[in-house]
């Protein structure tokens, strides 16, 4: 009986993770073929630049009041914490690293695969059960190259962008509450903050993380919406996939970045 | 196969699941230039025969000849050189949403040839005239009642004057006055076009007033064929159950069940 119940239990972990396997090398085989026929994304230009603007200039506003927010609260915390040994002119420091480095690529990144890669993926799954990317292939025109290939273009660029407009406006957000609201010298605010951030250690592999997210985000996207099922069930849960799985991928990928680029050799 | 046919599909076997077959051993013969209906009940298999002709699907067992090309031997550039020859109209129009119906008409013209913008804005004025929707060109879908979007998705699906038509129950949640229209539209543009229509649906009256040739599915298989008139005139059991909407015959009112007294609890009284 007991042994029954153990095999069932094995059986049913095996079947997971063999679904969940050979999904992961189908989502790989899309990557693969997305890319290689990017060219019309790429060739004409205007079709990428209007999902940059559903995915990068839509999600603005979010992306600049969080950032904003963030960069007060680190501002507020900084200081408390600055204080005490004396160093609270360091605050311009502490802000832009733990942005740049940071909070800048991880929360924007959150952001972003609520705010447009959820809306990528519910816009491609409700295009397939409504028979538009049928309709598409009937026509002769991949819909691989012609609808998903320009949003996760679109994805792609528009991720590093919001991340460097996040970190710029939580910068901004901890002068505000730094220097202007709690009276931390400005000079010391600013000068110690362009001596300790380095544009290559810091701000670049700032830019490699949110570039690696917007991949992850963009592609997660795209895939969770071609592959859903043509029902509102099968949307909505392609939906709530897109963000789940988006955000535990863009803190595993973070860990690891973080441990590539900051520890070791490579480490300050 | 006959020259004289723009299709032929030849002892068909098709299954989504192996085990449940969805097609079995299906033969139709489309001849060119005619209008071609298939009918049956819903779930009887006719429109993935459509899809079978249209290259979305491959025979298990059998072929598929379609504009002079097995569909089984095409790669994909095969296949979507076929589709261009190809329109075809799906069940509640599948027009693209996020491009208004002047865009949708001219989608294929832009994707597939390289005319001069002018050029392209009056073949989509010329188009749009022709299911009498010029004035909504610069609307959106979700503007269009559901008789509108299927005539505009019509007015693209024959943007590149395709030589087949295939028409996936163009006639599914219309008003009368709608469907009069689009089954109107659907035998000119056939004949003005000079191509080949195939129409699946499940709308007896509609289909035997445009169409010069029928074939009957039922579970799967071509059970019956013929001119509008020796379809009306058929007393064969499941055409006329079908024609006349006979609640029971061959295809039984009552789903299979144990019997009534026992799921009533009567059998020990």
């Amino acid at each position: 009986m007991a042994g029954g119940a153990v095999r069932g239990f094995f059986e049913r972990l095996g079947g997971q993770v063999t679904s969940r396997l050979w999904r992961l090398g189908f989502a790989s085989r899309f990557l693969g073929y997305m890319v290689l026929h990017s060219g019309t994304a790429l060739r004409r230009f205007p079709l990428t630049i209007r999902e940059i603007y559903f995915a990068g200039v839509l999600s603005l506003i979010i992306i600049l009041v969080s950032g904003l927010f963030v960069g007060m609260v680190l501002g507020l915390q900084g200081y408390n914490t600055l204080e005490r040994y004396g160093s609270s002119e360091a605050l311009g420091v502490l802000v832009a690293l733990s942005l740049v480095r940071e909070l800048g690529p991880v929360v924007a990144g959150l952001l972003f695969a609520s705010r447009a890669g959820s809306a990528i993926t519910a816009e491609i799954g409700l295009m397939k059960a409504t028979e538009q990317i049928s309709a598409m292939e009937m026509m002769a025109v991949d819909p691989i190259a012609r609808i998903v290939a320009p949003r996760f273009w679109g994805g792609v660029i528009s991720m590093p962008l919001l991340a460097g407009l996040f970190s710029a406006m939580g910068v901004f957000g901890g002068y505000l509450v730094g220097v202007k609201l709690i009276g931390v010298d400005e000079g010391a605010f600013w000068s110690q903050m362009q001596a300790a951030v380095d544009l290559r250690e810091d701000i670049l592999n700032g830019v490699i993380k949110s570039f690696v997210f917007g991949i992850a985000v963009s592609w997660i996207a795209v895939f969770e919406g071609y592959d859903a099922p043509p029902t509102a069930e099968g949307v909505s849960g392609a939906t709530t996939r897109t963000v789940v799985t988006s955000s535990l991928a863009i803190l595993a990928l973070d860990f690891i970045l973080t441990a590539l680029m900051f520890t070791g050799g490579n480490g300050r | 196969m006959s020259e004289a046919n723009i299709v032929e599909v030849e002892n068909v076997w098709f299954g989504y699941d192996p085990a449940r077959p969805v097609l079995r051993d299906v033969s139709v013969s489309i001849p060119r230039g005619k209008v071609v209906g298939i009918m049956g009940q819903s779930g009887c298999g006719k429109t993935t025969l459509l899809r079978i002709i249209g290259g979305a699907r491959m025979p298990t067992r059998g072929g598929a000849r379609v504009l002079g090309a097995v569909t089984r031997d095409l790669d994909r550039d095969g296949l979507y050189a076929m589709r261009r020859k190809m329109g075809m109209l799906f069940q509640f129009g599948a027009l693209f949403t996020d491009m208004s119906i002047y865009d949708n008409v001219a989608f294929q013209m832009r994707e597939h040839t390289d005319l001069p913008e002018e050029l392209i804005h009056d073949l989509v004025m010329m188009k749009l005239h022709a299911v009498g929707l010029r004035g909504a060109a610069q609307f959106m879908p979700s503007e269009l009642s559901g008789g509108m979007a299927r005539r505009v998705a019509l007015a693209r699906a024959i943007a590149l004057d395709p030589q087949l038509m295939l028409y996936d129950e163009p006639f599914a949640g219309l008003d009368p006055i709608s469907l009069g229209v689009i089954a109107r539209l659907i035998r000119e543009l056939n004949d003005s076009l000079g191509a080949t229509s195939i129409i699946v649906s499940h709308d007896v009256q509609e289909c035997l007033d445009i169409v010069d040739r029928l074939y009957f599915m039922a579970d799967g298989r071509v059970v019956s064929e013929g001119t509008p008139q020796s379809v009306r005139d058929s007393s064969e059991p499941f055409v006329d159950q079908f024609v006349h909407g006979k609640p029971d015959g061959p295809v039984p009112f009552n789903y299979p069940a144990p019997l009534y007294d026992a799921d009533l609890d009567l059998t020990g009284t």
